[in-house]
């Protein structure tokens, strides 16, 4: 199966190919995957080199000329570090574009923590606007591409992972979807969590719900899950707690508990593989099963 | 022309209209200090605070082809301002030129003015940017020349105004080495440098864009012949910087 990176790519040229205003703005990161691309679209592909605030300014400028401009590099790199220019140079100049991250928490263990942006969520938070789609496979991640190309001028942001499920879900952003029933309580999977909370969930009388947006939050269909018992459980695949106070702000109106589980805060200090990495964080099938029976008795 | 000519952005649904043009008043260089006076209350400004005024008059005057009545044309030259700091010169020529009425300018920072002390482009007439964080402008700059290359509009130009302490901010220079490299052509920077930055620039401002591919001229800043004449030298195949030297913030 290719990767949602793969994808990307694959998606992106279709994309250049039929839409005029479509624009690809990159700093070095995948660079060689999008040359043939490149050579058939010299003006609408654009490296700009290993420099993130240009990257983000120059998506910026583009979007102001009537572009749809999609930059893409490393979470770290395209959040975090040229954060300012996401504030200002998209947000306050009134304009959108299409951000597109890869290796967002743990998809690079070896590389260490200066490769781990789990707070990119978080951090989007604190700015108004912005959809967040974090998919789940690579078929969920070009529906969600394929959306965000064409969603007009809005902020965007498409959080790509090595990480995927086995199978695709029938996504669609807005809702989010019912993968199994139960009435202990909703347990609701972002994107590449699913196969490890379904395995984690089997025999347990829970709904499963599933989420490849995140950002608007689906509090209505939060809302209509949650039966006799107004226990929910988050499992994201970034800082941990992320999105609890969507859940708080879906459930206001009625006693509820959230229980949010997610990428920890601390500095985790080790290589090795995701796998090794999802179990360390509690995120891996047993390690959720526990945690999941604990909080929904 | 007429409003009908005017082609709406569609990236720009909110962004502030122009007002319809304004020209029973026609405005000179000299009527500048006055409208300044209308923001600032005083009848003589330092020299920091005009330090812009000469280079973005001779700009609006007789270099960028913009005006009210064009401002949503696509093909329109285009003026960053991303030295938001001390607008009152920018809103004063954009008043003169009818972009913003005169009588907007006293209202310069209260509640329900559009005229911050920084500009934002979704409030401010005739503005292509909000600016106030340095080191902004000049990238917005060059993704705007690169999405009029990219639409095949060859012939607009994109100015970016900077400051020389602004110049301190290092997305200035990510923007630079990328632009030469690219031979961005259409893009133009005006620096003004009034040695405003705390550890100034050994060797001046120029070289930091020659080093990099531009074409360059450093000139008095208060000189609009001068200005006029760097302004509109040929550069082709490059970016193009002018120096407008004028008296240091601090003397």
């Amino acid at each position: 199966m290719d990767t949602m990176r793969d994808r990307f790519f694959a998606t992106t040229a279709d994309l250049l190919d039929h839409d005029p205003r479509i624009a690809v703005v990159l700093a070095d990161i995948s660079a060689a995957a999008f040359a043939p691309t490149a050579e058939r679209h010299p003006d609408r592909v654009i490296n700009v080199g290993i420099r993130e605030q240009l990257l983000i300014g120059a998506a910026g400028g583009l979007a102001l000329t009537g572009m749809r401009p999609i930059a893409h590099t490393f979470a770290s790199f395209l959040v975090e570090r040229p954060f300012e220019q996401v504030k200002l140079d998209l947000g306050h100049q009134g304009v959108g574009a299409v951000l597109v991250s890869a290796s967002g928490s743990y998809d690079w263990p070896a590389g260490g923590r200066t490769h781990m942006a789990p707070g990119d969520i978080a951090l989007l938070d604190t700015l108004p606007g912005w959809t967040v789609h974090v998919p789940g496979h690579p078929d969920e991640a070009e529906t969600l591409l394929r959306h965000a190309a064409a969603d007009g001028d809005n902020k965007v942001y498409v959080r790509l992972s090595n990480h995927s499920n086995a199978d695709a879900q029938p996504v669609a952003p807005g809702r989010f979807v019912t993968v199994r029933q139960g009435t202990r309580g909703v347990v609701l999977a972002v994107g590449p969590m699913l196969d490890a909370v379904l395995a984690a969930t089997e025999g347990l009388d829970v709904t499963v719900l599933y989420a490849a947006t995140v950002r608007p939050f689906d509090a209505a269909g939060l809302r209509a899950a949650v039966g006799e018992k107004a226990d929910v459980v988050l499992v994201e695949p970034y800082l941990v707690g992320t999105s609890n106070n969507e859940a708080h702000d879906a459930l206001a109106d009625l006693p509820h508990r959230v229980l949010g589980l997610g990428v920890p805060r601390e500095e985790h200090r080790h290589y090795g593989s995701i796998d090794e990495h999802l179990a360390a964080y509690g995120l891996d099938a047993p390690g959720l099963r526990g945690r999941i029976t604990g909080y929904l008795r | 022309m007429t409003t009908a000519a005017i082609t709406p952005q569609k990236s720009t649904p909110h962004q502030a209209e122009p007002q319809q043009p304004r020209r029973q008043e026609q405005f000179g260089f000299g009527d500048l200090p006055r409208l300044m006076s209308l923001m600032t209350g005083a009848e003589k400004h330092t020299a920091a605070a005009t330090s812009t005024l000469d280079a973005i008059w001779v700009l609006y005057d007789r270099v960028l082809r913009v005006a009210p009545e064009t401002f949503r044309d696509q093909g329109r030259d285009r003026f960053l301002l991303s030295k938001g700091h001390g607008p009152m010169a920018y809103y004063a020529v954009l008043a003169a030129k009818g972009f913003l009425p005169p009588d907007l300018l006293p209202g310069f920072g209260s509640y329900d003015s559009p005229l911050g002390h920084h500009p934002d482009r979704l409030l401010v007439p005739g503005a292509e940017i909000g600016s106030g964080s340095l080191g902004h402008g000049l990238p917005l700059a060059v993704g705007t020349a690169l999405g009029l290359r990219a639409q095949g509009l060859a012939d607009p130009a994109v100015w970016v105004l900077i400051g020389d302490a602004e110049f301190d901010e290092g997305s200035n220079h990510e923007a630079i080495a990328f632009a030469g490299s690219y031979g961005l052509d259409r893009l133009h920077v005006v620096a003004i440098d009034n040695s405003s930055a705390t550890h100034g620039w050994r060797g001046g401002i120029a070289a930091r864009f020659e080093a990099e591919g531009w074409s360059t001229a450093t000139v008095d800043g208060r000189d609009h012949e001068a200005l006029h004449a760097a302004y509109t030298a040929p550069h082709p195949g490059r970016p193009h910087a002018v120096v407008a030297r004028v008296e240091p913030k601090n003397a």
